[in-house]
């Protein structure tokens, strides 16, 4: 397997239904044609994000196992990870795990918009209400349908 | 410190500041994790913290190689004392009750949002990387403080009487966030504008009265502490120093 294919296919650690492909984590991977030594460039989701220590473990078990032991794992700051790097097959599988995606992140620099209004993930009506604007983890916050009583999370814009 | 180095070039006692307030911020914050008032806001200050020690772990460990002495962010982090540390005394402070918390989160949050905001233009690419990311996080934090001082100022009589004390009592130790410091990569006398901008009308509209500007405490920047950060660091340093390289 190509060490790009084998690292697009990790798992993201919290996040179990989508790859880092998928979230925007995966930034590059590079193969040194000389030496086929890796080079897999990662952005965090959020400074503090436990998962990143997994994630590295994760990539390098994955090049690994498809031929590539030799390779490193870079982490990169900038540009800052932004949900709107979370492509649309990410965001139908989140809707599909029942976690309503993010809209549009708001402009760098000014104070938060707030979303009013989010999708039940389950139901599909706009008639939610946020529970918390903190969740079970960094990147969710936690909402319920006034609809169909469900709660769910949001992965709010960043 | 103030006066050393030369300006616009980054220097260690400048990361340290910058590092020092969002470790010991974190450390505050996490005291309240299963004490928050509601579960949700246990959930949300561990969050805040969360965000406030990924910065300082980026922060300290660029501190740590700029040095070139072999510190890395454990070692900056545990085995530093109270006199190395350059943190201001505002996030060192008790938690005090729920709204003396909320008031140190919105002049922390209304200091390091515009602060981030400049960083990112600076010259040093590795440090504004990082103001970057911590400043996206810190606009939710100041929101997250915003909503919780309009409902405490502007909710109960009690509520109110309580968030009016708070932000009296945390309000002197604001000035010393904005002492100059002309080699700093932004000068922290050019935000104070930017978070009056941002903190007056949060408090006018919360229904609460902006506390005069007197008594000025300061020296947190020169390693001059409060007590209170001595104990603080005697439970954040107390696991690594008795198991050096402890790890799991």
């Amino acid at each position: 397997m190509s060490a790009r294919a084998a690292v697009a296919a990790v798992v993201d650690p919290e996040l179990r239904v989508l790859t880092i492909e998928d979230l925007g984590v995966l930034r590059d991977v590079t193969v040194e044609p000389e030496t086929g030594r890796v080079t897999v460039t990662i952005t965090p989701t959020y400074t503090g994000c436990p998962a990143m220590d997994v994630i590295r473990a994760d990539i390098r078990a994955a090049l690994a196992a498809a031929g590539h032991p030799d390779a490193e794992v870079r982490t990169i700051y900038a540009p800052a990870w932004s949900t709107d790097w979370i492509s649309e097959a990410g965001r139908a599988k989140l809707a599909a795990a029942g976690i309503a995606p993010p809209g549009p992140a708001a402009g760098s620099g000014g104070p938060v918009a707030l979303t009013l209004s989010v999708r039940c993930p389950r139901c599909g009506t706009a008639d939610t209400e946020q529970l918390s604007r903190f969740g079970s983890t960094a990147c969710k916050a936690l909402w319920r349908c006034r609809a169909c009583r469900e709660p769910f999370d949001h992965l709010r814009a960043l | 410190m103030n006066g050393t180095g030369t300006p616009g070039v980054t220097t260690v006692e400048h990361l340290l500041a910058l590092g020092d307030d969002a470790l010991v911020a974190a450390q505050r914050l996490g005291e309240w994790v299963a004490a928050a008032p509601e579960l949700e806001e246990d959930v949300a200050l561990a969050n805040i913290a969360l965000d406030q020690l990924g910065a300082a772990r980026l922060l300290l460990t660029y501190a740590g190689e700029l040095e070139g002495a072999g510190r890395d962010e454990d070692a900056l982090a545990y085995l530093r004392d109270d006199r190395e540390f350059r943190n201001c005394l505002l996030v060192e402070l008790p938690n005090g009750d729920f709204a003396v918390t909320i008031a140190k989160l919105l002049f922390l949050s209304a200091y390091q949002l515009p602060l981030y905001t400049r960083l990112r233009g600076c010259p040093d690419e590795r440090l504004a990387a990082i103001a970057g990311k911590a400043g996206k996080e810190v606009a939710y934090h100041l929101d997250h403080a915003r909503l919780w001082t309009l409902r405490l100022g502007d909710g109960t009589a009690e509520s109110h009487r309580r968030m009016q004390a708070a932000v009296d009592e945390v309000w002197p130790y604001t000035h010393e966030l904005f002492a100059a410091d002309p080699t700093a990569p932004v000068d922290p006398a050019g935000l104070r504008a930017d978070f009056l901008a941002v903190v007056e009308p949060v408090l006018a509209t919360a229904t609460l009265d902006r506390p005069a500007d007197g008594w000025a405490p300061d020296g947190g920047r020169a390693g001059r502490h409060t007590e209170h950060l001595s104990y603080l660091l005697a439970e954040m340093q107390v696991l690594h120093r008795a198991h050096p390289g402890a790890n799991w």
